[in-house]
């Protein structure tokens, strides 16, 4: 297909700009003005539409198939979200006018939002307060730290590790390497979960908190998790709850009840806002009491006569995050879902989503290796390791097949302690019919790998583009027309 | 139940199938750690929610005439951005792990990247970051890691909001950061030269900067080069429609908040952030991007490429902890930077500025009111000083229906009377004078 600059003619035009209703027209300085206009394409509208239009029949989403992506919540979006989002008075919404003498007035419901979202995310996690700026998972990992490391400043504690699991998802050692700290891996023990007696060898003094993820990336709850976060307290170290796989308890088990002091949710996932190709998301993060003063201003309150401001001045906040409220488009969407569900609809994602999982790790056992059995929560990883030494068929050609078939794969080769591991997310929105003929797939392709393996090493054959040359894209590096 | 298709019989027979009972599903989690249940509000239907929601939104007020910048805009953004946008093989698709099926997603993102290029006369852009803010302190970062030195020089003239959180991002870490107050509105050269030596890493500043005024870095970007320093310029890109590009200027990353490009204000987000620099650095760029390649037919396709600055592989020692990026808002503006074009995106930058200079005209003939900065060129905002507060005046013209723009002593110190006033290509004529007439009104 072509690029959208090999479409270009010159002259022509997409839009039509108003003529200028006023006198002047001025000439800034010469050598204020740049010497050419920008090359940007030059496309009539209808042009522009059938690019566009034609690029995204290319793209596998939610809503054109199965979506099965481990550990990615690839949930259905609900439209009425979408809708709301587009309502004028919170798209033209200017993020400044709150900041005006008299202007907080003029955004109350903005700001009403923020503040019943803030109160219902508290509820689910059990945490005394939230910031909402947090623009996405990785964001608010950072936010959390950030947090952790004010808390100890104050109390003089001088800390210098953060622990994370060798299941966790990179952002976890990322956003505390960025933060400051050094990381250590805690390995997992023999259930998939992380070592206890490596924890305790682990914990000093130094220790300023742990990243844990649970139910972890390889869908298993740790029966130990309250344990845990006592043991890291007992340093005065910080428990962090990295939300990635909140739908996997979500009504169930809280956060906060486990002992955990911070805790970041992903709203593009629990909570159903679209992932958008890969942004925008929104990670609020939920803090207990003693951490409520660090959180980042400004701070959305309740004032006694019901009206909502924005509170600054908080001396201990760690400061500013992000420019203003957060991702206020997803957090709305993220609103609207939670008024939509409610209580017991909330209470059945949770069931909904562990029931899938566990039905597609149950009917795909005698097929493919199960490195951990027993109840999973909302995704199950499956191993190739089988196919890999029968017939050399491995985890990315199995994804592969399953294109040809009609799903988008499941997460491939993560958690990278499962060797040609496949991490499956059905999500609780799909039905049993759709789950039927995903089991059916992978079975036909588990039986494909013994009697013609080289059909699915040659898998996709159904798409725009075959298997693509990685290596020579990173040696070559093309990353712009230009 | 909404969003579940089980019904009671389908959720009986799975498990059966499977031979469990539903009490087994939580089975592994201890009973103690479960919760009472969640002290929330039934459900509602659609309809409920949509009414509610529209007596909420109908609760923010958005028929202000709106002159309000400070580095975001309230542009014009044509029908057809959104019916592209809001196709759902874009929006519910994610992270183009399996290129086969993101040949949509990762094109786009290759041709975003091409136009921030041309946009800013850089060599590398990425998928895009979060927003301007977080954009300027990943470059902040990247800045260190390239030249191994611990000082950055930020001149005052940048956008205060963007300031305080490179503050707040580096408390934990060993930088030092130093600011620069601005000389008559411009970056201070004087003290730039001053400040920067062999531990800097680099200088920070922005165009149009956050009075509106317009500069040319080229001699500063010699500066930083001379003491091996790097120079990093955020911009507001509507203004690069006519304004000299970072890249002519010689920048070496160039950032920006790209709301203007075709997204709404939606009361601060969500944005997009932009980042380009020289080719040269593209190692230690962070973030996502996009490369071009073939499969083995010869057939062009596009993945994600030089993956191992980033987290998921490289965890710890990566370039960021940023995982996901700003797809969809970076194919809003791309699809904007295509209907408008190459003349589109001119006029419409002459027009800001056209608008700006009538609006300058007009509020200064109001008795009392004088430019704060009478000896600089700017774009389409401006310091104006008025014979009162700002803020109250401000406040005032909110009663008839004007958000005539931020008063500036909430960042500046002794400019309690200035206020910052933005024009784009949407207000006209009329608004502009009534605007003007208003505020002598009230003077």
């Amino acid at each position: 297909m072509k690029l959208v600059f090999e479409k270009s003619s010159a002259g022509r035009r997409g839009l039509r700009i108003p003529k200028s209703d006023v006198p002047t027209s001025i000439h800034l300085k010469k050598e204020y003005l740049r010497a050419q206009p920008a090359a940007l394409p030059e496309l009539s509208e209808l042009d522009v539409v059938r690019h566009f239009t034609e690029l995204s029949r290319r793209n596998y989403g939610v809503d054109t198939n199965f979506y099965p992506l481990g550990s990615c919540t690839m949930k259905y979006n609900p439209k009425v979200c979408e809708r709301i989002a587009s309502y004028p008075g919170f798209a033209h919404l200017h993020p400044l006018l709150p900041q005006l003498r008299g202007g907080g007035m003029l955004t109350q419901g903005a700001l009403e939002v923020l503040y019943e979202t803030d109160l219902m995310l508290r509820e689910i996690c059990g945490m005394a307060a939230f910031t909402m700026q947090p623009m996405a998972g990785a964001h608010g990992e950072l936010t959390g730290i950030m947090m952790m490391a004010a808390y100890h400043r104050d109390r003089g504690n001088h800390k210098t590790t953060v622990l994370v699991p060798d299941s966790a998802h990179g952002t976890n050692p990322a956003s505390a390497a960025i933060a400051g700290y050094t990381v250590k891996t805690v390995p997992s023990d023999e259930h998939g979960c992380m070592s206890l007696s490596a924890l305790k060898a682990m914990l000093n003094e130094e220790t300023a908190g742990i990243m844990l993820t649970c139910p972890n990336t390889l869908g298993l709850f740790n029966p130990h998790v309250k344990e845990i976060c006592e043991l890291v307290h007992s340093v005065d170290g910080l428990a962090y709850y990295d939300g990635a796989n909140l739908n996997a308890i979500v009504g169930k088990v809280r956060p906060g009840d486990l002992g955990f002091d911070i805790v970041h949710v992903n709203l593009h996932k629990t909570f159903a806002t679209p992932h958008g190709g890969g942004g925008p998301g929104a990670g609020p993060v939920g803090v207990v009491e003693k951490l409520v003063d660090y959180l980042p201003v400004s701070v959305v309150v309740k004032r006694e006569d019901g009206t909502y401001a924005l509170e600054y001045n908080r001396p201990k906040s760690i400061g500013y995050i992000a420019p203003f409220y957060g991702n206020f488009g997803v957090i709305l969407r993220a609103y609207v879902y939670l008024l939509m569900l409610g209580r017991e609809g909330l209470e059945r994602v949770a069931e909904n989503a562990v029931l899938n999982a566990n039905y597609i790790k149950e009917k795909l056992k005698p097929y493919y290796d199960l490195p951990h059995p027993g109840i999973c929560k909302h995704e199950c990883v499956l191993s190739a390791a089988r196919q890999v030494k029968e017939s050399g068929v491995h985890a990315l050609d199995i994804a592969k097949a399953l294109i040809d078939a009609g799903f988008h794969p499941p997460t491939m080769y993560f958690p990278t302690i499962v060797k040609e591991s496949l991490m499956i997310e059905p999500t609780e929105c799909e039905s049993k019919e759709t789950l039927d003929a995903f089991i059916e797939a992978m079975i036909a392709i588990a039986q494909k790998a013994r009697t013609e393996p080289e059909t699915l090493k040659a898998a996709p054959m159904t798409t725009p583009v075959g298997r693509l040359d990685e290596t020579k894209a990173a040696r070559e590096l093309n990353i712009a027309c230009l | 139940m909404p969003y579940i298709s089980h019904t009671d019989r389908q959720r009986a027979q799975m498990l059966a199938e499977i031979g469990l009972k539903p009490e087994d599903l939580f089975s592994d989690i201890p009973p103690s750690l479960r919760c009472r249940p969640l002290n929330l509000p039934e459900g509602l239907s659609e309809q409920e929610v949509r009414s509610r929601l529209a007596a909420i939104a109908s609760k923010n007020y958005i028929h202000l005439t709106c002159f309000l910048g400070g580095g975001f805009y309230d542009h014009f953004i044509p029908a057809a951005v959104y019916a592209l946008t809001s196709r759902s093989e874009f929006y519910t698709a994610y992270t183009p792990y399996q290129p086969e099926v993101s040949q949509g997603t990762l094109q786009a993102i290759y041709e975003f990247q091409s136009v921030i290029c041309r946009l800013t006369e850089m060599e590398a852009s990425n998928a895009s970051l979060y927003d301007g803010g977080t954009a300027l302190y990943e470059a902040m970062m990247m800045a260190l890691r390239l030249t191994r030195r611990n000082k950055v020089i930020v001149d005052d003239s940048v956008n205060p909001i963007y300031r305080v959180m490179l503050h707040s991002y580096t408390r934990n870490l060993k930088i030092e950061l130093t600011e620069t107050e601005n000389a008559g509105g411009l970056a201070n050269r004087e003290a730039i030269r001053r400040a920067l030596d062999e531990q800097t890493a680099a200088v920070i500043v922005q165009n149009p900067n956050f009075f509106g005024c317009i500069d040319d870095f080229t001699d500063l970007a010699e500066a930083a080069h001379s003491k091996g320093a790097l120079l990093i310029v955020s911009c507001y890109p509507i203004s690069l429609g006519i304004l000299k590009t970072p890249g002519a200027m010689g920048a070496d990353i160039v950032t920006g908040e790209g709301q203007s490009l075709g997204l709404p204000m939606c009361f601060g987000g969500p944005y997009l952030g932009f980042m380009a620099t020289r080719k040269e650095y593209v190692r230690q760029m962070p973030g996502r991007i996009v490369g071009q390649t073939t499969d083995a037919q010869g057939r062009r396709g596009f993945v994600l490429t030089l993956q191992a600055r980033e987290q998921h592989i490289r965890r710890d020692k990566a370039t960021s902890n940023i995982c996901s990026n700003e797809a969809l808002c970076a194919l809003t503006a791309l699809v904007y930077l295509c209907l408008l074009g190459k003349e589109g995106l001119r006029e419409t930058a002459q027009l800001c500025a056209d608008k700006a200079s009538y609006a300058y005209q007009r509020l200064t003939a109001i008795p009392g009111v004088r430019p704060h900065f009478p000896a600089q060129w700017f774009f389409n905002e401006m310091v104006l000083d008025l014979p009162c507060e700002a803020a109250e005046a401000a406040a005032k013209l909110i009663e008839r229906g004007y958000a005539a723009g931020f008063p500036l002593s909430r960042y500046y110190k002794g400019m309690n009377n200035s206020l910052l006033i933005a024009v784009t290509e949407k207000r006209t004529k009329q608004e502009i004078g009534m605007l003007a007439e208003e505020l002598e009104a009230i003077l």
